[in-house]
């Protein structure tokens, strides 16, 4: 009934092509949006802003980057926690070189390091495929978590491999370190959020995300019909790892604040988790980056505060319930829908078009 | 839209549930970070036990301390520093104290706790510097460092061989992270001093695979093998030594790495394994005594009450303790039992454990003496070596309490805090 497209009649091609067709999808999204950046702010705290909107934020940016390169491209990678280290420890470096740096290019330039970084262990991508580059990635992700370790001018030379990271401010408000006020670490990750999440919609809507798609769905066919495979998928490479970047800068600089290697960025910290987020909400969709995000990240929580603030159980009790009922879950949405969340979710909307009177 | 919705929903049943989360407030809080699952959760559940025992008794003998009664919400965090975040923003509200019992949760939150006023005590790990409390307003590591750990255990080695240990090897097994990693900086040091050499062997999270690592003292041969780590990493390296028949005798684990769970699954081959301790083991203290009184004979043992006087569980118990001591001290200076957080800290700066306190806590002889203040705020740094008895399944002190070497030390923390304050640029205090 009140979902339903008829009568909206499009006159012309910029209508047509627009992200959401759907007049009742535009509102919503923007009510969401309207949400997102006028309300939320005001009634942040700081258990909202480090347990739950943060987090979410960030490791939605890091699926977009992943489902960039393994939804669209077709190139499995189970390097993702490699890339944000590498995005994490660019920004420590470049912070501590330059402390008068801004911190939104601070971040940007992360992403930019991570893009190149990206590249060169994207180059076996060409001649491996399937399985056998994801073990190949596999293998970025231990060299470059090993190399952080090792080499101590990553590091700056301090005792036990932490870094962490110092004060700076986005218009006199300050956006990383202890005191940064919840509503400016929120929107600054909102703000990079958003707009990298449209510019990734719109990538995937013109030439280059056409010719990933080409790549993944049958990459000889794609090569005969004119898609370099070469610049095709380094590009894959260099912009989903420019993503996953910048995830991680803003994952070391804003959420944390201070991290070392091994622990934060452990390939079942970080690579595995991403890795589920996009299966789960839906390879090769946007909406089911956040999705993915929001079930990984959020889910856990919410069960925990469920079973312990409302049920009473302790703490212990709650965490084995959690572990079995997340688990469970992830197999019955799996089955139910075995592509992804953002699937469910289009299944949902056809039957919306009939409800309340399907005939 | 439907999504959308469900999303807000969603959202909004979670706001929902973040109203419920505080609320007792008159009552003393003492958040407990602990870990009952996961691969340190051996190690976790015997020390978490500690803190609920004694709490519940100083409730049940005391009515609580001056007549408030402690309330210890638990939060599992798995040893995992993002959960680990997570209880602290949930439970920071009027929060005395925070035991993260993780040196990589203390680190972050050490600027977190700072900024928002909440106490620290990290007893015996997290940042060695840290001791330096005009630094670190918020942040108590006492009794002991990482890096008195580190020049005690070299002194005892020292002692075994006369004082001279000149070309002699001894190897590091640490946990790769934060916390294996901190007694490096003065190892290395000390090497220097005494002109040993040091092999470093990092361990891997969750530190089941030490293979590698055994060959390769097995092909070495190192003196002397010094180990910093934490859950099953500990069982797996005894079992290993044991297995290349390395000599226990100098094998001599951080006081992280010395509990019953630890070598138990390593049968007889663990015996002579030794490891430093800030606290004596066994079960016949006064306080002992007034738990079974209070908590266990009324059936209310935390957990199954089978860890009741192992190493693990004394240390909860004394950390507990020194806590609940802080909150007394912070009545008797503001003299009011509704303490802040703020108040808390103060109390935590002036707690005074010499022997006589001790013993009125129950604690005779149980751990040495020791002292905060406002440049301290490290305690005494006193640790003794204890040895592993297979066959009477028992551990025995084999060394009076001893001090680190402080002229390595002290050198080393004030380098280290200073660096950190003028990163921070926090202003020093207790001029």
């Amino acid at each position: 009934m009140i979902y339903k497209e008829t009568g909206q009649f499009k006159s012309t091609y910029e209508s047509d092509h627009s992200i959401f067709p759907l007049i009742q999808d535009k509102i919503a999204f923007n009510i969401l949006m309207l949400v997102a950046f006028l309300v939320v702010p005001f009634f942040i705290d700081s258990y909202w802003e480090k347990a739950i909107l943060i987090p979410f934020l960030i490791y939605s940016m890091a699926a977009i980057g992943l489902n960039i390169l393994t939804g669209y491209c077709g190139q499995v990678s189970l390097g993702t926690g490699g890339f944000m280290a590498v995005g994490a420890f660019a920004t420590y470096k470049i912070m501590t070189f330059f402390p008068e740096l801004n911190i939104m290019i601070i971040v940007l330039l992360s992403g930019v390091i991570t893009a190149f970084v990206g590249i060169l262990f994207g180059l076996p991508s060409l001649r491996i495929k399937g399985f056998y580059l994801a073990v190949a990635t596999l293998a970025s992700q231990f060299f470059i978590i090993w190399l952080f370790n090792k080499v101590p001018w990553f590091y700056n030379y301090s005792d036990t491999g932490q870094i962490t990271v110092s004060e700076r401010t986005m218009f006199g408000v300050a956006v990383t370190g202890a005191n940064a006020p919840p509503y400016a670490t929120y929107l600054f990750c909102l703000i990079l959020v958003v707009v990298l999440g449209f510019a990734a919609k719109n990538m995937i809507r013109s030439k280059i995300g056409r010719s990933w798609m080409a790549i993944r769905d049958m990459d000889i066919a794609a090569e005969i019909i004119g898609v370099p495979p070469l610049k095709t998928k380094l590009s894959a490479f260099a912009i989903s790892s420019f993503y996953i970047g910048i995830a991680g800068s803003l994952y070391f600089a804003v959420y944390l604040g201070a991290l070392e290697v091994t622990e934060s960025f452990d390939i079942m910290a970080i690579s595995f988790p991403v890795l589920f987020m996009i299966i789960i909400g839906g390879l090769g969709s946007m909406l089911g980056s956040f999705l993915g995000a929001a079930f990984i990240v959020l889910l856990p929580i919410f069960l925990k505060n469920v079973m312990v603030d409302l049920i009473g159980l302790s703490a212990v009790t709650a965490k084995h319930f959690e572990i079995t009922i997340w688990g469970l879950l992830m197999v019955v949405f799996l089955i139910l829908e075995p592509h992804g969340l953002a699937r469910l979710w289009s299944i949902a909307k056809e039957k919306l078009r009939k409800w309340p009177f399907p005939y | 839209m439907g999504l959308k919705k469900m999303m807000v929903g969603f959202l909004g049943s979670v706001i929902a549930i973040g109203g419920f989360l505080e609320v007792a407030t008159a009552d003393l809080k003492f958040p407990m970070l602990v870990y009952r699952t996961g691969a340190y959760a051996p190690n976790g559940i015997p020390n978490a036990d500690g803190f609920v025992d004694y709490y519940k008794m100083i409730n049940a003998r005391d009515g609580g301390i001056g007549g408030e009664k402690i309330v210890f919400p638990e939060c599992e965090t798995g040893y995992k520093t993002q959960v680990g975040v997570e209880c602290y923003e949930k439970h920071k509200e009027n929060a005395m104290v925070f035991q993260p019992m993780s040196t990589g949760i203390t680190y972050q939150l050490i600027p977190k706790a700072s900024a928002d006023g909440v106490t620290v005590y990290s007893t015996g790990y997290g940042r060695t510097s840290a001791k330096n409390g005009k630094v670190f307003k918020w942040i108590f590591n006492a009794p002991a460092t990482y890096w008195d750990g580190a020049s005690i255990a070299v002194r005892h080695i020292l002692k075994q061989n006369m004082g001279n240990i000149k070309g002699k090897k001894i190897a590091l097994v640490y946990h790769n992270s934060a916390y294996g990693k901190e007694p490096i900086r003065t190892l290395q040091v000390l090497a220097k001093k005494h002109g040993y050499k040091l092999m470093l062997l990092p361990v891997d999270h969750p530190g089941q695979e030490q293979k590698a690592t055994w060959l390769k003292i097995r092909k070495q041969r190192p003196n002397y093998v010094l180990m910093w780590g934490w859950g099953v990493m500990n069982q797996v390296a005894i079992k290993q030594a044991s297995s290349i028949k390395f000599p226990m005798e100098n094998f001599i684990g951080i006081w992280w790495s010395g509990s019953e769970n630890d070598v138990m699954p390593a049968g007889a081959g663990a015996h002579g394994y030794k490891a430093l301790t800030f606290n004596a083991p066994g079960d016949d203290y006064q306080v002992h005594k007034d738990i079974k009184k209070y908590v266990h004979d009324k059936g209310q043992a935390s957990g199954d009450g089978s860890h009741f006087g192992t190493v693990l569980y004394n240390r909860g118990l004394f950390q507990a303790m020194v806590q609940v001591e802080a909150a007394r001290v912070a009545q008797k200076i503001h003299g009011t039992s509704k303490i802040t957080p703020a108040m808390y800290r103060d109390g935590m700066e002036n707690v005074d454990l010499n022997a006589k306190r001790m013993e009125e806590l129950g604690f005779k002889n149980f751990a040495p003496p020791f002292k905060n203040t406002c440049e301290n705020h490290g305690g005494s740094g006193l640790a003794a070596v204890q040895q592993w008895d297979a066959k009477a399944k028992k551990w025995n002190m084999i060394t009076e309490y001893m001090y680190g070497d402080a002229e390595v030390v002290d050198k080393l923390i004030a380098e280290d805090s200073t660096k950190y304050a003028k990163e921070q640029k926090i202003a020093m205090r207790c001029n």
